[in-house]
């Protein structure tokens, strides 16, 4: 699937009806979700015959990329039902039987019995606000042991230098893939460390 | 809920050391046809729970004749990989709930998605 291809799918996928503001549902816009995705895909090969999860899914736009770009399974995340359904519905319009989801709070999600069980994570965390800070570094947290390969997750531009030290002292390896220009969240890729017990 | 994500979940019902397996209790089951990918059924495999996965099998009615003790040398053994297949991702409860195995607590299947939050009570 070519990436101009992808993004007009991702165009047509419904987002949140009545976007729960504490929650920080907003979508990723279908542009970025597609460009993402094809880099997750094409230049490191974390997609394809995968299995991966999707932390705070939302809508389910990343979701139903990964699954249009032929992950084994992608299974979503989210706390709030609305959102689900929401996704449960695109992913019927689509067609794509190769989704499975499941409703939970990520904060008080004990990662462990999880640990290494997916290839990827991707995922658009909330960025916490005044009344949930630090959300994004739990789902970093939880997606780092999750993930037995990669976690690729947007973030705010402003908040890197307390990604990067963090992602230190957890002994993770984190990249920079993309800017987003517009004051639009930038994109990381982290690394996990064979070698190292996270 | 495919049965691949379900040898995944666990209770996290406070005071509870085993929440796992969740038994399943289901009133629908469908089967949604999906591309058979040998590779990553082959792949999933040594990290499955494999007695949770048979079990589940067995209690919805699709365990096939899958040997309760996880065979040697699958990666060529296509049939074997199909059932597998069929039973991870094919296989889904639509209706129903699980049942955290020591303390009792059910948490409701809906849609093909399953609830796991937890009342204030029990977090
Ligand atoms: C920024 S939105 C991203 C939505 C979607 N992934 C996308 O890219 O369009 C963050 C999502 O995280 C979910 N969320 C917020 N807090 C959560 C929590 N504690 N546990 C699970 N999901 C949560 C929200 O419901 C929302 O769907």
């Amino acid at each position: 699937m070519k990436l101009k291809e992808l993004e007009s799918c991702l165009q047509q996928v419904d987002t949140f009806e009545e976007p729960k503001i504490l929650l920080e549902q907003y979508p990723t816009s279908p542009h970025i979700a597609a460009c993402m995705l094809y880099t997750i895909h094409n230049t490191f090969g974390d997609i394809d015959g995968k299995l991966v999860a999707d932390l705070g899914c939302g809508c389910g736009v990343l979701s139903l990329g990964a699954a249009m770009l032929d992950a084994g399974l992608c299974v979503g995340f989210d706390i709030d039902s609305d959102a689900l359904d929401i996704f449960r519905r695109n992913a019927e319009e689509f067609e794509i039987p190769s989704l499975d989801l499941i409703q939970c709070d990520l904060c008080c999600l004990n990662a462990e019995v999880y640990a290494n069980r997916f290839d990827t994570v991707i995922m658009n965390p909330p960025f916490g606000t005044k009344h949930n800070q630090g959300m994004d570094m739990k789902f970093l947290r939880a997606a780092l042991t999750m993930a037995e390969t990669a976690v690729y997750s947007l973030h705010k531009t402003s908040t890197r230098e307390h990604i990067q030290k963090k992602a230190k002292d957890w002994g993770v390896k984190m990249e920079v893939i993309a800017e987003l220009r517009y004051d639009l969240p930038a994109s990381y890729k982290f690394h996990k460390k064979k070698s190292v017990n996270l | 809920m495919k049965l691949l994500t379900h040898n995944m979940l666990t209770s996290h019902v406070k005071g509870v050391t085993k929440g796992y397996p969740l038994l399943i209790k289901a009133t629908e089951v469908k089967v949604n046809q999906l591309d058979f990918n040998p590779q990553f059924v082959s792949r999933m495999i040594p990290k499955l729970e494999w007695g949770a996965l048979v079990q589940a099998a067995e209690d919805l009615g699709y365990r096939q004749d899958l040997p309760g003790e996880l065979i040697a040398d699958y990666e060529q053994n296509e049939e074997f990989l199909k059932k597998v297949h069929r039973v991870l991702l094919e296989v889904e409860v639509m209706e129903g709930c699980l049942k955290c195995p020591e303390s009792g607590r059910e948490f409701p299947i809906t849609k093909g998605i399953p609830n796991m939050l937890l009342n204030e009570d029990d977090a």
